[in-house]
């Protein structure tokens, strides 16, 4: 063996990687799958951490083993290597053999996107509707109603498709557990499908970078028993259908400094036709809304510091004459103008492209209604 | 009044002149237009700092002097013939002007880069500062998504991009037997176009609303929703776009028509290969991603709405457009980002193996299947992105043939390192370095191909850890290599060879503890870009932020090597390591005008172990058939071993 060192490297190779296919196999590296498409994604995984740590091994050995055969030894500073130009067969099976896997593991990952996203029985369609900076659940209608809610409800072993629609930036709405997701665009529905497997609770997360709220965009998810996705489903309240994305005939570019500077007496006051609560409004504050994000309010046990902290600021910014000339005499017409037109008026130590413009878009009259009288009512 | 002297020659003085006129220009036109439009109010801040960031770099690149002869030119004046007298650079003061010496370029180039790697990796601690702990530390979200947006940017187009290309600038025109670049005023104009780019990204933290924050790739619509800030990156990236494409043209024309005698395109370095193939790449794919970022521009400040779905006309923006536009440059500049380091590593490694490069003809070949591949492969970065799902399948298939030539250069390495004499000095141990950790990010990058793969772990950390296996273990590994390894030629000094291989371990030990665990909470599901994050990945993070700043820290023992070394380290040879490249051939540093006599290629330029072979003499070649028999035992051939 001393004089065949292809020999002796395979050799170190073969132990080499008998020793660390199973480490890698061993470590935890997924969440607990939740979904029939998670447990495919971990098997295509552990074929591919099959498939690569014999590459990663061959290039180690021999960059290991050369170092320690080949290092120039003393006296040896002005010897060279044999003049070996290449060679045509070897060259031809390292062409060859990396075509051949990668042949195998495209169609292998291919039969598992197919598996993955095929439609399955009893499917039920889900909205998602992504917001700066909050996702919002909508269900199929059941008994004449549709229930619209902030955490997502899933029926275990029940197949869903979700349909993804955003309201103003990119978002992406992602299950760890769950191991698909995709982008929620502007202008377009994008879908994936899952099956969930497994009873629990799991975090759902906004993974597509969608401004300064984007890192506390979650959402919980839970996936109940079909008796108790029932229960609760009939249990809910009827909400109003979500607005989706249907911006007035005067509507200003979303978020551009000074293009929405119209003065707030000609503020497109929404019609007063649906009443709303504000128990229906702390609900949009901690909820679709995804006002909590950014704004503090004890009364709604928010704690964001993004924007402007609605205990100490809300009732005395609206007082100065400026706020009172710009959005408006009377606190409402503050809180309106603030919520659907946030730069007209800058409060101190605050700029402008940060808060979502968009919401006289993205929030129905009667939810920015509730939002306002909410807020009025809480006002310190 | 007389114009005082210092305010009419090239210089900082007029540069700072200039500066002022292109601000007042921008604010007179402004309003201006805004007059004529009445457009109210008619001064209005946004809008003359948006002209003002196109206009004042301009003036200054006029000012400070890369312009003048075309204007003499253009205006018919007697042009200041070109008597070479501003080549070489006397005193540190020279290298804060403009310069049409490659080697002082060159040099420029790599000193202005390696100032942006200083700022980028300080806002990496910064990163790593806010992540240490769940919750917010020192940053609010916003500051935070400006400090990894600028942090990205800055090691892109202000080091990466730019310090191969500086590199290259120095030493590729020696390699090929070249006394300069083929246009050395738009080379010292595309140097100076970098550090304006660079300090624009910067001044965006002074913007009202903070700095640039929807990352490098800049996403619309979020992008033309953010504050002025953005617009800074917008416009900067033009700049350093252009720059980037003014330095590609250069090295294709050099490269094609300066050659030594003698040298055709199968004797070349492989690093020249290397270069020319992201040349063709830069010029390809650069104007793809100032395509996007004007339309961003025109979106932000004029409201064209090419990607607003809500707003305008039709209401039919089209979001996903973005993305198709910025990949199609954006994932040719990986390779733009990674092949200028092939070459550097094909260099090292025949040199210090002392055997000639396996397979010269497919590594050059690999090199341009590269080139061509990396434009079929673009939308493998959105296969979450909503775009029409049957194009994953393609492009999954084409990302992972691209590992095929991919995988060809790392065998071949690894052949050349068989049964050589193996010098393990600092430029060798980065250059193995290189090949085993950008192996591991070539292997998770196949992984990655793979779609359903994709989809779970796409927008989590274990995208930040491939990326930082490729563009730290990979790129920033082989220029460590390369600034090692061409020290002595550029500065005619000797590094400190023991600081060096501390240097190389402490910088390979953090960074796989820093990047590696990364893989493990991306799969858990940690989303990328999050000023913070939930509770149960706080062990991991705390661990990565400290690994991190080892990382951070050895890089002063790099500071103080190159430092030191080059205001006193030992006199360096004239070829240190034995090559047989054209550039160490030359004393060190080379002379003004490269060199004495106009060297004639002979023979391959790996041909070591074989003896007698040469590559470039310096003496014009008095016998024909000597340089026939020469040319032709010397053609790289493919010769078995048996």
């Amino acid at each position: 063996m001393r004089n065949r060192p292809v020999l002796q490297m395979v050799v170190i190779g073969v132990i080499a990687c008998a020793i660390l296919i199973p480490i890698a196999l061993i470590i935890p590296w997924f969440p607990a799958k939740a979904s029939i498409q998670a447990g495919n994604i971990k098997t295509l995984y552990d074929v591919l951490l099959i498939a690569s740590v014999p590459i990663f091994v061959i290039v180690m050995t021999v960059v290991l083993y050369s170092v320690w055969k080949f290092h120039m030894r003393p006296g040896e500073e002005l010897k060279d290597g044999p003049p070996i130009h290449g060679n045509t067969r070897l060259e031809v099976i390292w062409t060859t053999l990396p075509a051949v896997l990668i042949i195998g593991l495209c169609t292998y990952a291919y039969i598992v996107l197919r598996s993955n996203e095929k439609s399955r029985k009893g499917e039920i369609t889900i909205n998602i509707t992504a917001r700066q900076f909050a996702f919002e659940f909508q269900y199929p209608k059941t008994n004449g109603k549709t229930v619209v809610s902030s955490e997502l409800y899933l029926a275990n072993h029940q197949p869903v498709v979700f349909k993804l629609h955003s309201l103003d930036v990119i978002h992406s709405f992602f299950v760890p557990n769950f191991s698909e997701k995709i982008d929620a665009v502007p202008g377009i529905t994008t879908s994936f499908r899952i099956t969930p497997t497994r009873l629990g609770t799991y975090p759902g997360e906004c993974t597509e970078l969608c401004g300064a709220g984007h890192s506390l965009m979650r959402a919980t998810v839970r996936v109940v028993t079909p008796t108790a996705f029932k229960a609760w489903l009939a249990a809910q309240p009827a909400n109003i259908p979500p607005p989706v994305g249907v911006p007035p005939p005067n509507g200003s570019a979303p978020g551009i400094p000074g293009a929405s500077s119209a003065p707030a007496a000609s503020s497109s006051t929404p019609s007063t036709s649906a009443t709303a609560t504000a128990a229906e409004g702390k609900a949009v504050f901690t909820g679709v809304g995804g006002c909590s994000s950014c704004h503090t309010l004890a009364a709604a046990g928010a704690t964001g510091t993004i924007g402007p902290n609605l205990d100490q600021r809300l009732r005395t910014d609206c007082q100065t004459a400026e706020s009172k000339k710009i959005r408006g005499a009377t606190l409402d017409e503050c809180i309106m103008t603030a919520i659907t037109k946030p730069y007209a008026y800058l409060p101190t130590g605050f700029t402008a492209g940060i808060m979502p413009s968009t919401f006289a878009q993205t929030l129905s009259s009667t939810q920015i209604q509730g939002l306002v009288k909410f807020l009025s009512s809480v006002a310190k | 009044m007389p114009i005082p002297a210092k305010l009419r020659a090239p210089g900082w003085y007029r540069a700072a002149l200039f500066d002022v006129l292109g601000f007042g220009f921008a604010f007179g036109l402004t309003v201006l237009i805004r007059f004529l439009m009445h457009q109210h109010p008619v001064i209005d801040g946004h809008a003359i700092t948006i002209v003002a960031l196109i206009a004042v770099p301009l003036f200054f690149l006029v000012g400070i002097g890369t312009c003048d002869y075309w204007f003499y030119w253009a205006a018919g004046k007697p042009t200041r013939a070109e008597d070479h007298s501003a080549h070489g650079a006397h005193t540190w003061r020279d290298y804060f002007r403009v310069n049409t010496d490659h080697k002082v370029i060159g040099i420029q180039y790599v000193v202005t880069s390696f100032f942006f790697f200083l700022v980028g990796g300080l806002l990496a601690m910064v990163i790593r500062a806010q992540l240490s702990k769940p919750g917010m530390q020192f940053l609010t979200p916003e500051e935070y998504n400006g400090v990894f947006s600028v942090h990205a940017t800055v090691l892109i187009f202000l080091f990466v991009i730019p310090v191969f290309a500086g590199l290259a600038n120095y030493v590729l025109p020696l390699m090929i037997g070249a006394p300069d670049m083929a246009f050395p005023r738009l080379n010292a104009l595309s140097y100076w176009m970098l550090p304006l780019a660079g300090v624009m990204m910067l001044m965006s933290f002074l913007a009202p609303g903070g700095s640039f924050a929807s990352g490098w790739t800049a996403y619309a619509p979020l992008s033309t929703t953010m504050p002025l800030g953005q617009l800074f990156f917008t416009i900067a990236v033009q700049l350093a776009g252009a720059s980037s494409i003014a330095t590609a043209l250069n090295f294709l024309v050099t490269i094609i028509t300066m050659r030594a005698p003698g040298m055709s395109f199968f004797r070349m370095p492989l690093l020249v290969w290397a270069n020319f193939s992201t040349s063709l790449l830069v010029v390809i794919a650069t104007p793809f991603i100032a395509a996007s970022q004007f339309f961003v521009l025109l979106d932000t400040a004029l409201h064209f709405h090419f990607f607003d779905a809500f707003v305008g006309a039709d209401k039919n923006g089209n979001v996903i457009m973005y993305q198709h536009v910025f990949w199609f440059y954006s994932h040719p500049a990986v390779y733009i980002m990674i092949l200028p380091g092939f070459g550097i590593i094909s260099e090292i490694l025949a040199v210090k193996s002392r055997k000639p490069i396996f397979g010269y003809r497919m590594m050059a070949f690999s090199l341009l299947a590269i080139v061509v591949l990396g434009f079929t492969v673009w939308a493998h970065h959105m296969f979450v992105s909503g775009m029409a799902s049957w194009i994953r399948i393609p492009m999954m298939i084409t990302t992972a043939i691209i590992s095929i030539p991919t995988g060809i250069k790392v065998f071949s390495w690894l052949a050349t390192l068989w049964r050589g004499v193996l010098h393990m000095d600092t430029p060798m141990l980065w250059a193995l370095g290189f090949l085993t950790m950008f192996t591991l990010g070539g292997i998770s990058g196949i992984m990655l191909a793979m779609i359903p793969f994709d989809i779970h772990v796409s927008q989590t950390y274990f995208i930040v850890a491939h990326l930082h296996y490729v563009l730290f273990g990979g790129s920033v590994f082989t220029i460590f290599a390369g600034v090692y390894y061409w020290f002595p030629k550029m500065t005619g000094r000797m590094f400190d060879d023991r600081l060096g291989k501390w240097h190389f371990w402490t910088t390979f030990v953090f960074f796989n503890l820093t990047f590696a665990p990364m893989h493990l909470i991306g799969l858990q599901g940690m989303p990328r870009r999050v000023a913070e994050y939930a509770a149960k990945f706080a062990d991991w993070n705390l661990f990565i932020s400290f690994a991190s700043f080892g990382l951070g820290l050895s890089t002063l023992i790099f500071l103080y090597n190159m430092v030191a070394s080059w205001r006193g380290g030992p006199r360096a040879a004239a070829n240190p390591w034995r090559g047989m490249t054209l550039e160490w051939q030359v004393s060190s540093p080379p002379p003004i005008f490269n060199f004495d006599s106009v060297p004639t290629v002979v023979g391959g330029p790996y041909e070591y172990g074989v003896p007698g072979a040469v590559h470039g003499i310096f003496t014009p070649p008095v016998e024909a058939g000597a340089v026939a028999a020469g040319a032709s035992s010397a053609a790289p051939s493919q010769e078995s071993t048996r």
